[in-house]
């Protein structure tokens, strides 16, 4: 076989595999960070020291999975249900009564990052997101 | 340049470690651990073992309804009329079902076809918990036998296992069978196995059981290992029943017939 028909052979492999990188960057639609909103009736009435998530917004946006995985533990086996955060406020560790106290826009907050990252929690599924309380279905 | 086998595997896996090394670099890991630290809530009692005692003499079924109603209202139960896709946390059943080794021929009018209030027995060595091959069901600190849905795998082993029927399982989405959501507190998933769990909710606030509050004296609830709380009393003071001792499960639900 010659070798132009092997490097060829290479190139088009090497195009093929890496579909989905160069798709995701060359797509103008994903490359685009989401802009959540934080234009809720909660959050507008913070302000101050008191407008602040849980903990540290940075470290929220890439971890609060995490926060929500240990508070499930500590809440459902342990019976902790209160969550003292780095700066020493208490919050009550819950997902539906506190997270969604400020963020109730499931939509425009949860929603818009992880269909952008393409992640499929899934909390929905018993956690009532704010929209569809009062109708079931 | 010459290639031969031993150089080839040389090479890649310099480069494999290389590109590895590199990715490292690129990505420095971010600190994942939660830093902030738990406690309980104010109100919480943590040395306790709770326990209940139903007295029959009370509990009538209008009482009986309600219990039901306020729970499964609060904790989203599903309303299903089929007898296979019920779910239910408190159900209404009959003597003779409830307590098949004291049932005889000439049996009290009074006690035949009579309805009792059933729920989970919160056993002290719970057979669910035992057969949980995902430790979903687990006996917390205060022997209330309680529920983490997001281990549980749907396996039924635990409604095979309890002795009580206590448990029932999720065929259908639960949200398409309820009127209305309480936002306070998650619904179930189909695919899971749900039972009572003590109202552990309101406990770990220091707040009683919804059906202990609803049934206005004919439910009794508290610490069964101090002798001086009101429901050690009302187990000393009467003659209660449980179901099933000889099972050895040691129920922590007690009946006044």
């Amino acid at each position: 076989m010659k070798k132009t028909n092997i490097i060829i052979g290479i190139v088009i492999f090497a195009v093929l595999v890496t579909v989905p990188f160069w798709s995701a960057i060359l797509s103008p639609a994903n490359g685009a960070a989401p802009e959540v909103s934080f234009d809720t009736p909660v959050i507008n009435q913070l302000s101050g020291d008191n407008y602040k998530c849980v903990e540290d917004v940075e470290w929220m946006r890439a971890h609060h999975m995490d926060l929500l995985n240990d508070w499930k533990v500590q809440v459902v086996r342990d019976g902790n249900r209160v969550y003292i955060s780095e700066d020493g406020t208490e919050y009550l560790a819950s997902l539906q009564n506190t997270c969604f106290e400020c963020h109730s826009n499931y939509e425009d907050f949860c929603l818009k990052c992880h269909t952008y990252s393409n992640v499929n929690p899934t909390c929905w599924e018993c956690h009532v997101e704010p929209t569809v309380v009062g109708g079931a279905k | 340049m010459e290639m031969n086998r031993r150089k080839f595997l040389k090479l890649g896996t310099a480069a494999v470690a290389g590109l590895g090394a590199a990715a490292a670099v690129a990505n420095p890991a971010v600190a994942a651990a939660v830093n902030g630290s738990y406690k309980e809530a104010p109100g919480k009692r943590s040395n306790v073992t709770w326990g209940m005692v139903i007295d029959m003499n009370q509990m009538d079924e209008a009482t009986l309804s309600k219990c039901i109603e306020v729970c499964h209202k609060y904790h989203n139960v599903p309303n299903i009329d089929t007898k296979k896709d019920e779910v239910k946390w408190i159900w209404p059943e009959t003597f003779e079902h409830l307590f098949l080794d004291e049932v005889h021929e000439k049996m009290g009018e009074k006690y035949k076809g009579k309805t009792f209030m059933t729920i989970c027995n919160h056993c002290e060595e719970p057979v669910c918990v035992r057969v949980c091959p995902t430790k979903a069901t687990f006996k917390n600190a205060q022997g209330v036998v309680g529920m983490d849905m997001h281990r549980c795998i749907g396996c039924r082993n635990c409604m095979a296992a309890c002795p009580y029927g206590a448990r029932s399982f999720n065929f259908k989405n639960p949200r398409d069978y309820l009127d209305e959501i309480n936002p306070t507190y998650p619904t179930r998933m189909k695919g899971v196995v749900e039972k009572c769990n003590f109202c552990s909710e309101r406990l770990a606030v220091g707040e009683l059981p919804l059906c202990v509050e609803a049934a206005g004296g004919a439910i009794v609830f508290g610490d069964i290992n101090d002798p001086n709380s009101a429901v050690s009393k009302k187990i000393a003071e009467n003659f209660t029943l449980q179901r099933r001792t000889n099972l050895g499960t040691k129920p922590k639900v007690y009946y006044i017939v």
